[in-house]
């Protein structure tokens, strides 16, 4: 029995579908309480006085803590993993970023105090009887307005709301030169516009404070449990990391915002050593919106240069990224080094140059979304590629072909070296975009198009080619660009005395599926079945560490650590087996389970093996007992999925409504465990860029008020927004992990958002668009845009 | 006028209030009667629980008026059809009696939110809160529909042109409850439409256009249009009706009437449609209304 290559249907599917998944507000612990938070209805303003007198007196109310009552105890606040320097070598700016405000809220839903109380109701109750006397300043939500001089101030501490500038890429003298000395230059302006992340399931998190062995628990809706405990340890509370436990039991959803040290998760942990009880926190929806790390918002002016023959010369782009009011776990790392290094993208583009400046503004923090910085830099690429192909009158689709990179498999042919640091690892650019124009039909389509335009239908095809980077990251590299943690992962793997066996992961799964891609993986490895196979993940007490899920690096980095550890347990096992078998371990065969003494028909199974480890009675000299090994894996290099989306759209010439007819997605994100996830990842993914493009975005007022949190004015995608999606897939094995995967989690929102934005741009191609139309391309921006 | 929803002050949980189930009309309004404007009365609770949550509204009692079967029903009574006001949205998407009678009330139900709202919200709630981009007040006004008020001092009827008062106001006093929604059958010779342009997260309507056509010797003879969205409540567009009575349905004349729309009331904005955007789909939508309600 194999499992690799099929779609095994998912064994945690039986627990979510039956109501019995574990989430962090379902868990009841003896004398719980419950926390709410007072949240600034203000994105800008100075506290003058907070009363809690009513409040405190109020039923139930346990505590209430302030943002002096933190000050007092010299804690200053959650950090950031990672650094970037500004371009003259100065240390960005890192203000602190404290868990309850006492002098300054900066931005709306900042966190000004905590009350505790017996129930939730009553916690809700006293917050709103809390007299906060604001004086209230202006604030400034969009970053290149924060670059204006005589923009409101989010810290004293960093001038002009910048906290770092960055560069990357070849001199900006020579590129400015190439695009000078251009035959055709393209420059666009262009906005990616700021999403909320809108995970299914709040972040919740339960602080539990035990005075028997003076120890914590802290339950907590995360991606990274590990990394959780050792910010919050090391650098917020002080406290010894071997006396605190960090449980993300199931995760309803990430899609990045829940990678993050949070300030609730510190807070909640502080507060229930003070009352000597456990302290549950759970937002509201309305509290998701308004302090999850919100994804992008960049504004970028960009410019290709091409030469005669449609070559593509020079890129040069230039991106003020908003980063909040503080800066968030990743924060920084996005816009730059997630971003500017994938400004290559799968074309020979001999110069490229990035700039970013990373602003502070009076919103919740920005940081890693779906796709974190490459959505940015492939949307930047594909609407310029697309742009110029109109403005040069090229099909767009042979112009990509033309500047694409050749193929290339990183074994016989080395990587490819960019000029924006990354080397990627193997690439055959032409078969997926080969691919998808055959599934779409694009000949046929281009008749069809000019046949509706006659009879007033406005159709539309837009393509995007993508590359990303995945299975984040070689910790040397990362290192070396800021990172401030490795990015490696481990994994134990415990063969039981019967032949069960536990798997210990330091990923962690919040819908991906890891407990049956996994168990696939080393049951196919150990020739056993997968039933006898456990995956276990999400808790510090059982798994040594990890370094969690995000950057579709669980199977490339997590996985790969799985098989070092296969790989221990076979070897020691041969030795064993050896032993039993009279033979040399060189002599034996492993596979179905069984060693097997070449050319005989003598073996022994991979359970006798196991309980000989264990009851180790006739056994090799010298070896020890028992079969159990850990790895940690840090990988040679990212990984580089690719892709071409298309879309297909009809635009309502009266109303400006889009409606997208058709979606084909052909992805080649390296080998592929089990089809049906990979392909629900695209799916999810898909539907995720496609709202990006139409649907999604927050929109802020001139005080830095978010106007649409809520589900009434957030438009999230929804089924009948979407066609069945049609795709296929490729694969181009990664040379340097050793089950050749790249990772999917994130592909489909990177490649559909320009496909889906081309595709609009197409359809209005007889109106003589200009300026590039900003996302999401709602039905009254598109209708505005046909009025000329 | 601006956005209706912010994300200041939000919060999830409701102010604590009583709650009392009634079983029949009259206890439904004994208890209304007992404790007036401090009571709101819930049935499908898809209107009134949101503002609950929101702290919107904060009631001292809520009276559930759900469970009474009297209040449910679809069936024709003489020269109208009688729909109770616990009538879910489902029940009329799904009315065979409807579907023949007076086909628009199907089809904007099932233009209604998503099949979880079709199955709670009723009509009689949709009405009495009046969300002034609800889709029952543009497809009453047109039908000429009547609303059944009762009390514990009576009985009275309002025809909806009275019963919309403006925005999430009608004609409803303190202890009162709607009962029943009465619609005239339709003339011979008269089709109707309801069309929407959908706010996308929402699902209520950026506008919509209900049109109720009556044709006699070529010309149409007898027109009612109402919109919902456009403005701070539903409206009868009068100078739409007027602009085509009289008229052939052609399709110069259904654009040329279409295009009359809106014109003397305060459009409303949001971040989905400024005022002139959503003027403009008024008029977009009344004319395929009217093209559906003239062929």
């Amino acid at each position: 029995m194999t499992y690799i290559g099929k779609s095994v249907k998912r064994v945690e599917d039986q627990r979510f579908v039956t109501g019995q998944g574990h989430y962090t507000d379902d868990i009841v612990l003896p004398g719980i309480t419950h926390a709410c938070i007072l949240r600034s209805p203000y994105a800008h303003a100075r506290i003058r006085n907070v009363d809690t007198t009513t409040a405190a007196s109020m039923p139930g109310v346990v505590a209430i803590f302030t943002g002096k009552d933190i000050a007092a105890t010299g804690i200053v606040g959650v950090p950031t993993g990672w650094q970037v320097n500004f371009r003259n070598g100065d240390q960005m700016k890192e203000p602190p970023h404290p868990l309850l405000v006492a002098d300054k809220v900066r931005h709306v839903g900042d966190s000004v105090a905590i009350v505790i109380a017996e129930s939730y109701a009553q916690a809700k109750d006293a917050a709103e009887a809390i007299d906060v006397d604001y004086d209230v300043l202006p604030a400034v939500a969009n970053p290149a307005a924060a670059a204006q001089p005589g923009a409101p101030l989010v810290h004293d501490s960093a001038p002009g709301n910048v906290c770092f500038d960055w560069e990357l890429g070849n001199p900006q003298a020579e590129v400015d030169a190439a695009l000078a000395s251009a035959h055709h230059v393209t420059s666009l302006d262009i906005i990616n516009q700021r999403m909320v992340p809108n995970a299914i399931e709040p972040r919740a998190a339960i602080g539990h404070y035990e005075t028997a062995g003076d120890k914590y628990t802290l339950y907590t809706t995360s991606q990274n449990p590990h990394l959780t405990r050792l910010l919050m340890c090391a650098f917020v509370l002080g406290i010894p990391e071997h006396k605190v436990r960090v449980v993300a039991p199931d995760v309803g959803g990430g899609f990045g915002s829940k990678i993050f040290h949070y300030t609730e998760e510190a807070l909640v942990t502080w507060c229930s050593r003070q009352i000597k009880r456990p302290v549950k926190w759970t937002a509201e929806r309305s509290e998701s919106f308004i302090t999850d790390a919100h994804g992008r918002d960049h504004v970028t002016k960009a410019q290709m240069g091409f030469d005669a023959d449609g070559n593509i010369v020079a890129l040069k782009a230039s991106t003020y990224a908003n980063l909040g009011a503080y800066l968030s776990t990743f924060g920084p790392a996005v816009p730059t080094y997630l971003h500017g290094t994938l400004l290559q993208g799968l074309y020979t583009t001999p110069k490229v140059y990035v700039e970013v400046y990373g602003m502070f503004t009076h919103t919740v923090a920005v940081d890693a979304y779906r796709g974190a910085g490459r959505p940015e830099a492939t949307y930047i690429l594909e609407r310029l590629l697309d742009t110029a192909a109109l403005e040069m009158k090229v099909d767009p689709a042979e112009l990509r072909r033309k500047n694409f990179i050749p193929a290339f498999d990183g074994v016989n042919q080395p990587g490819y070296q960019t000029q924006v640091a990354l080397q990627y690892d193997s690439g055959n650019y032409e078969p997926v975009l080969d691919r998808a124009l055959e599934m779409v039909g694009y000949d046929q389509f281009r008749k069809e198009q000019a046949e509706a335009r006659k009879q007033g239908k406005l159709l539309g095809i837009g393509i995007s080619t993508y590359i990303e980077a995945c299975g984040i990251a070689p910790s040397a590299v990362v290192g070396a660009l800021g990172a401030r943690a490795g990015l490696y992962e481990s994994a134990q793997v415990r063969v039981q005395p019967t032949g069960k066996v536990s798997v210990y992961s330091g990923s962690h799964s919040h819908g991906q599926g890891h407990e049956t891609t996994f168990a696939q993986v080393v049951a196919d490895r150990l020739g056993i079945p997968m039933e006898d196979i456990e995956i276990v993940h999400g808790d510090s007490e059982s798994v040594a560490f990890g370094m969690g899920t995000y950057g579709s690096r669980s199977l490339a980095v997590g996985g790969s650590a799985i098989v070092k550890s296969i790989d221990k347990v076979l070897e020691k096992g041969a030795k064993i087996a050896a032993h039993k078998l009279e033979a040399a371990v060189e002599d034996l065969d492993y596979a179905g389970g069984k060693w097997t003494v070449k050319g005989t028909d003598k073996s022994i199974g991979f359970g006798d093996i196991a309980l000989t480890a264990y009851v180790p009675h006739d056994y090799p000299q010298g070896l020890e007992p028992g079969l159990d090994f850990s790895s940690f894996y840090d990988p040679a290099n990212f990984t580089y999925p690719f892709g071409a989306h298309i879309a297909v759209v009809e635009v309502d010439p009266d109303t400006g409504k889009v409606t997208l007819k058709r979606f084909i997605a052909v992805d080649d994100v390296g080998n592929v465990i089990n089809p049906m996830i990979v392909d629900g990842q695209i799916h999810g993914g898909l539907a995720q860029g496609i709202g990006q493009a139409l649907f999604e975005g927050a929109l802020y007022d001139e005080n830095a008020q978010l106007i649409n949190g809520s589900y009434m004015d957030y438009t999230m995608p929804r089924a009948d927004d979407l066609p069945s999606f049609e795709i296929d897939r490729k694969i181009t094995p990664c040379p340097h992990n050793p089950l050749g995967v790249k990772g999917a989690g994130e592909a489909g929102c990177i490649g559909s958002t320009p496909a889906v934005v081309n595709a609009v741009m197409d359809a209005l191609a007889p109106f003589g668009i200009k300026k590039d139309l900003t996302m999401p391309l709602t039905s009254e921006k598109v209708w505005r845009a046909m009025q000329g | 006028m601006q956005a209706f929803y912010s994300a200041k002050h939000k919060t999830m949980i409701p102010t604590a209030f009583a709650y009392k189930r009634a079983h029949s009309v009259e206890e439904a309004l004994s208890l209304l009667a007992a404790h007036g404007e401090e009571a709101k009365i819930l049935a499908g609770g898809h209107s009134l629980i949101p503002a609950l949550k929101l702290r919107l509204n904060q009631p001292e009692m809520l009276i559930d008026i759900a469970r009474i079967p009297a209040l449910r029903y679809i069936r024709q009574a003489g020269d109208h059809i009688a729909i109770g006001a616990a009538t879910t949205h489902d029940d009329i998407a799904q009315s065979d009696l409807l579907q023949k009678q007076q086909p628009i009330y199907p089809q904007a139900a099932k233009l209604i939110g998503d099949i979880q709202v079709r199955n709670r919200g009723t009509l009689g709630g949709s009405i009495a809160h009046a969300d002034p981009s609800a889709d029952w007040p543009a497809v009453l006004l047109a039908t000429d529909a009547q609303v059944v008020i009762q009390s514990a001092q009576g009985e009275r009827v309002v025809g909806a042109a009275d019963f919309f008062t403006g925005f999430y106001s009608t004609a409803l006093e303190a202890g009162e409850l709607v009962t029943e929604i009465q619609v005239p059958l339709l003339p011979p010779g008269t089709k109707a439409s309801y069309q929407k342009f959908m706010q996308p997260a929402s699902r209520f309507a950026i506008v919509g256009c209900a049109a109720v056509v009556t044709q006699s010797g070529g010309t149409c003879s007898r027109v009612r249009v109402a919109f919902t969205g456009l403005s701070d409540a539903a409206f009868r567009d009068q100078a739409v009706e007027s602009a085509l009575t009289g008229k052939a349905a052609g399709a110069d004349e259904v654009a040329a009437a279409a295009q009359t729309a809106g014109q003397d009331v305060m459009v409303l904005a949001d971040h989905f449609a400024s005022e002139d955007y959503r003027l403009h789909l008024a008029r977009v939508i009344a004319k395929r209304a009217l093209t559906e309600a003239t062929h």
